[in-house]
């Protein structure tokens, strides 16, 4: 079986190819969109709307604990869940690869791909495909994929990349997802109201179902005890995608398991409540092995790839807090700056602050396209809130500063060098006090800066700096 | 503790955090030598950095009297990274030592159910700090503290969990998008219909007054400490 080679070493990171601009330039841009900050903030309320509902009902916080303490352990046995997990899956038939990266679990698909003649193939919705760039290899390899999530389908469309984990189009209107189908179609004949739309991809989707002959999805829980995949969803796409193709290829991130159903049962009602504000998903879809004999539906083949990717490398670390995430988006909704610039800004499949700070732990710290990402939040902790499985996310971050190799810490490192050794005296403390009070009465015009020179430009771009306390009005 | 950003923006707020002490009773020392809990390095991501100058503000704050801060950031500091940041350091026990008497303004206020006797002052709005609220989980000693203050009605805005977009280094980094929060808070802010926003952080407070004058969103802002010492 010929391997294809990947087309080059920048594929391999986390981040999109196709970014432009320095990540502030790219929050300027966002911040520029009416439509996509009215979609945002129409998102972000629905969600802390429903989450102040759900809360009513159920002690969270106790639910809380309960999940973080499964997903340490999980983390913790890592290595015999996993082996555990892989030894289930076998006997139930199915195949379990193990990916040291992107590049080898894309290269496995592919050449499965190859030898079995495959022309099509569909995929739900999956973050850990997505951050392994599977369908530009595919793609690569002259194969057709379909995205069969509604929001991924529409995205593929569009090319554009996800804004949310699992909202991932919500910053399109109705209007562009009707021209998006209609280009699609090949004709104007596409209805332009919500359920005209939705029955119109069901319809295309349907047709793609029926040729696909591999069908992909990501891995929400692995169950180590039983081999079984658990797969989150509310479209129902994904019962088809892993049911009616003959084979079927399941993409887990290796850090998605759990070791049992007590704890998976858990972690599967924390994860809609946080993601959407519901006890329950509306399909919850538990996969053990392919079709067996006598079954009547159900793939011949099943194959579970599992991704490294620079997860085992976290573990032992004081990054490993961050291997407990279940990918439910909700520090994404929480966050105030996801809301107001959206998660195609962060340049990552995984945006927000979990994104800020998996991106670059994935990349590595020199990595340009997401070393400058932990410094983009404003550390105000709503995230660490609002996560279900408990991450320290505020903590998290400010770790994830310190080991970035950004341009930020470069520049403010020689700064802070110069600022440790005078403000550790009580003297050179009060000179450069003095010399400041002294520089703001200087500049000081009725009561305000409006210019501040070297690094606090940056500050009097936006606003001013008040030169009396309290400031004058 | 006077913090750094009051010594070099607005010494009236350690000042009146003194007075407002002091009259209700309680006897009040303001160590010279003190600087700055060390933040600003910390959340940048220069440890090492924050790390010297918080060992500096352990050995001026050694005693065993509590450490009252006019600011749930750097009092957050403090109690929650100072553990951290001296894990496994020669200064371990110290630290835990001042993170145990470290204690926010208005949380000491109400803890030992001191008034201030303060002098009237008229309706203001609360601006939750995101580290007394999140670091300190504390919502109800800045009202507490305002509610014994003659004439003060406080007029809540909406979204008051919400970020003002200060967040130290990312005003500086992100200036634009820590701008926009910053807007739409004085804007909630002047839509509570108070013409003052009041909060425990003065840091916040630097940020929507230079927003809103910038912006021309008419709102006033003062630090909790003038309105309880006034």
């Amino acid at each position: 079986m010929t391997v294809p080679r990947r087309r080059s070493r920048k594929q391999q990171g986390v981040t999109y190819d196709d970014l432009t601009g320095t990540l502030r330039e790219r929050t300027v841009v966002a911040l520029a969109d009416p439509v996509l900050a009215a979609n945002l903030r129409t998102a972000g309320e629905a969600w802390s709307e429903q989450q102040a509902k759900m809360k009513g009902d159920y002690d969270f916080d106790q639910m809380r604990d309960r999940a973080r303490d499964i997903r340490r352990s999980n983390i913790r046995d890592l290595p015999a869940l996993l082996a555990q997990l892989q030894n289930s899956v076998r006997e139930n038939g199915g195949t379990v690869v193990r990916a040291a990266d992107g590049a080898e679990a894309c290269r496995y698909i592919v050449g499965l791909a190859r030898a079995r003649g495959v022309r099509v193939v569909a995929k739900s919705k999956s973050m850990a495909t997505e951050e392994i760039k599977l369908n530009d290899a595919l793609e690569d390899a002259g194969l057709e994929v379909v995205e069969t999530d509604l929001g991924e389908w529409i995205l593929q469309l569009a090319h554009e990349h996800p804004t949310h984990i699992i909202a991932p189009a919500i910053h399109m209107n109705r209007e562009r997802v009707a021209d998006l189908f209609r280009e699609e179609a090949g004709t104007n004949d596409v209805p332009d109201d919500r359920e005209g739309l939705v029955a119109h991809a069901r319809m295309r989707l349907r047709e793609k179902f029926a040729q696909a002959d591999i069908g992909i999805s990501g891995v929400n829980l692995g169950v180590a005890s039983t081999g079984t995949l658990c797969i989150v969803e509310n479209e129902g796409n994904a019962r088809l995608v892993t049911s009616q193709p003959r084979i079927h290829v399941a993409v887990m991130g290796m850090e998605r398991v759990v070791a049992d159903w007590d704890q998976a049962a858990h972690i599967l009602e924390v994860l809609p409540m946080a993601a959407i504000g519901y006890d329950a998903a509306n399909y919850v879809n538990l996969i053990t092995g392919p079709r067996r004999e006598g079954e009547t539906d159900g793939p011949e083949e099943l194959h579970l790839v599992i991704v490294d990717g620079g997860r085992g490398a976290l573990r032992g670390t004081e990054f490993e807090e961050a291997l407990s995430c279940i990918r439910c988006g909700a520090c994404l909704y929480s966050c105030p700056v996801w809301r107001n610039v959206g998660g195609q800004t962060y340049g990552s499949p995984y945006s927000g602050p979990i994104g800020a700070v998996i991106t670059p732990l994935l990349e590595g710290p020199a990595s340009p396209g997401s070393r400058d990402l932990p410094f983009m939040s404003s550390l105000c902790g709503a995230c660490g809130d609002v996560c279900p499985v408990g991450i320290p996310l505020p903590d998290l971050l400010v770790r994830a500063r310190a080991r970035s190799s950004s341009p930020h810490k470069t520049r403010t490192g020689i700064g802070f060098r110069i600022w440790s050794h005078l403000w550790r005296h009580r003297l050179t403390y009060r000179l450069t006090i003095v010399a400041w009070r002294l520089a703001l009465r200087i500049r000081g015009k009725g009561g305000w800066v409006h210019r501040l020179p070297g690094p606090g430009a940056n500050w009097t771009e936006v606003r001013d700096m008040p030169s009396k306390w309290p400031p004058h009005r | 503790m006077r913090t750094c950003l009051s010594d070099a923006i607005a010494p009236a707020v350690w000042k009146a955090t003194r007075r407002a002490l002091e009259r209700a009773g309680v006897e009040v020392r303001v160590p010279r030598g003190q600087t700055c809990c060390s933040q600003p390095a910390w959340t940048a991501g220069h440890p090492d950095q924050a790390r010297a100058v918080a060992r500096h503000t352990i050995t001026v704050f050694a005693g065993t009297e509590d450490v009252v801060v006019p600011s749930g950031s750097c009092a957050g500091m403090v109690i929650h990274t100072y553990p951290e940041l001296f894990a496994g350091q020669p200064e371990q026990e110290a630290a835990l030592d001042l993170a145990g008497r470290t204690i926010e303004f208005t949380q000491f206020l109400v803890k030992h159910d001191l008034d201030p006797r303060a002098s009237a002052c008229g309706p203001v709005t609360v601006h939750d700090s995101c580290h007394m609220l999140r670091v300190l989980d504390e919502q109800d000693s800045p009202r507490q503290a305002l509610a014994n203050v003659p004439g003060c009605e406080i007029r809540e805005m909406a979204n008051t969990d919400q970020c003002c977009g200060f967040g130290g280094v990312f005003a500086l980094e992100f200036p634009e998008l820590s701008g926009r929060l910053g807007e739409q808070k004085a804007r909630e802010a002047m839509n509570s219909g108070a013409p003052e926003v009041v909060s425990c952080d003065l840091g916040c407070l630097m940020h929507i007054a230079g927003i809103a004058h910038r912006t021309g969103i008419p709102i006033r802002a003062r630090h909790i400490s003038e309105v309880l010492g006034s």
